[in-house]
């Protein structure tokens, strides 16, 4: 299973085992990562499962769409990194993904 | 249907509303309880924050398919709630949207009297809480000491217009609210910025260019950046300091800011109605689905008992038997005989099919 790292904005870390075809989102929620609210469920509607995706894999994960763009402006603190975990879905490519979580998801 | 849009008190304090069912919530929940109490004959009115039925479904995923709605293999949102409101029309009830309601008391008539935040009253013998999540209120930014700044500096809604005359105004956000706000105060602000993060924005084609437009003549700016930080004392706000796509950031002077970056599920009042809470759920027993004050009912996401699960379904369910002992409050010492749509000629009479 492709094991995945949360960072929370204090620096601690969290390493969940996802299941290919997930989202990261998901995996979160289900390891009970802190930071990852997910209010709407993953309907790319909230923008509270946002996180910033370590450039180093930003080039795996892909960019965001232009519904998740769209909803990217409800959140705070967007950088070129920002992703909203709902969609990204987990592959085995994703195996050692590192996301960062905001302070605050709002 | 009747439908009060607007979110001024139409009757002022005095026009209160007597009803035998008070609704909080317009969800999908909400509005098969219409269903179910009026084969009971139990008249409802509902109130909701947002300006339309359908609550999570119409607000978060209107497009979204849902799969676990018994006999609707797949179903969206919207197109679940525009059913709902098909199957309730036979029983008329009243909404009134744009408005929530901040206060719940009993009367000594035993009775309840609800309080909206636009100061209309209701009187109602029976209150059915189907808040879902709460309700939806603007999101707040994290931005380091701006609660001292709301109500005189930070501004989520605009109520008058002409509160904001002469003030130096800074809209942040790029979506339709912030588009709107921008065309109504730039006639009014001393200056006017909108501060969006990026220069795509999700709005109107036309909300667009009109403030483009604006922008071209000079009556408003537009800032490409981020609002990272707050400047004031006393919750007077002196100026913002905003960071630009390159990491740079600058101060702008402006004494007035309204963010606006969607909505997100609060609580809210509820929590202040005397009721017992569990972690932000409200206890209700199985059989009544009633809470810890008699005839307040709470059903679907917003109430808690063992092994709830947070489905549309289980509201369905759980309206169902709330309406058989709200009958029991709302005509006492009428018997209540059980009977089947598909073959009641009463049943079918209400529903308009016979």
């Amino acid at each position: 299973m492709p094991k995945i790292t949360y960072i929370e904005h204090n620096g601690t870390e969290h390493v969940v085992d996802a299941e290919v075809g997930m989202t990261v989102m998901e995996a979160a929620i289900k390891n009970k990562v802190p930071g990852i609210e997910a209010e709407c469920g993953g309907a790319c509607s909230c923008a509270t499962c946002h996180v910033y995706v370590t450039d180093s894999w930003r080039k795996t994960t892909g960019e965001p769409e232009e519904m998740e763009e769209d909803m990217l402006d409800f959140a705070f603190d967007v950088r070129e990194s920002s992703r909203l975990s709902c969609q990204i879905r987990v592959t085995d490519e994703l195996d050692g993904l590192v996301v960062h979580v905001p302070e605050k998801q709002f | 249907m009747a439908s009060e849009q607007s979110s001024a008190p139409q009757n002022g304090q005095s026009g209160e509303i007597e009803t035998h069912v008070v609704i909080v919530g317009a969800g999908p929940v909400a509005l098969f309880a219409v269903f179910e109490l009026g084969l009971v004959d139990i008249e409802c009115h509902l109130i909701d924050i947002l300006d339309k039925p359908g609550g999570q479904c119409a607000e978060l995923y209107p497009e979204k398919p849902i799969y676990d709605i018994p006999g609707l293999p797949v179903v969206s949102g919207q197109e679940l709630t525009d059913r709902l409101m098909e199957q309730i029309e036979p029983f008329g009830p009243t909404f009134h949207f744009n408005q929530r309601v901040d206060q719940l008391e009993r009367l000594k008539d035993g009775r309840f009297r609800l309080i909206t935040d636009t100061g209309q009253a209701f009187v109602a013998k029976v209150v059915v809480i189907a808040a879902g999540g709460g309700s939806f209120t603007p999101k707040r930014p994290p931005l380091q000491g701006i609660e001292a700044f709301e109500g005189q500096s930070v501004f989520y809604s605009v109520r008058r217009i002409e509160d904001f005359r002469d003030r130096n105004i800074v809209i942040a956000g790029g979506g339709d609210s912030a588009l709107d706000w921008t065309h109504a105060l730039a006639p009014v602000a001393a200056s006017l910025g909108l501060v969006h993060r990026r220069d795509k924005f999700r709005a109107s084609p036309d909300s667009v260019n009109r403030m483009l437009k604006s922008v071209e003549a000079g009556d408003m700016e537009f800032v490409l950046g981020q609002v990272t930080g707050l400047q004031g004392e006393g919750g007077k706000l002196r100026s913002l300091t905003i960071r630009d796509n390159n990491g740079e950031e600058t101060e702008r002077p402006c004494d007035c800011l309204l963010p606006f970056f969607g909505l997100t599920m609060k609580l809210g009042p509820v929590a202040d109605w005397g009721l017992n809470l569990h972690e932000n759920l409200i206890p209700v027993d199985t059989e009544k689905f009633e809470t810890s004050e008699k005839a307040i009912f709470a059903i679907g996401d917003i109430n808690t008992y063992p092994g709830k699960l947070k489905l549309i379904l289980s509201g369905f369910h759980e309206a169902a038997l709330m309406a058989q002992q709200a009958h029991a409050y709302v005509h006492p010492g009428e018997k209540l005989l059980f009977q089947y749509t598909t073959s009641s000629s009463s049943l079918q009479k209400k529903l308009g099919v016979k």
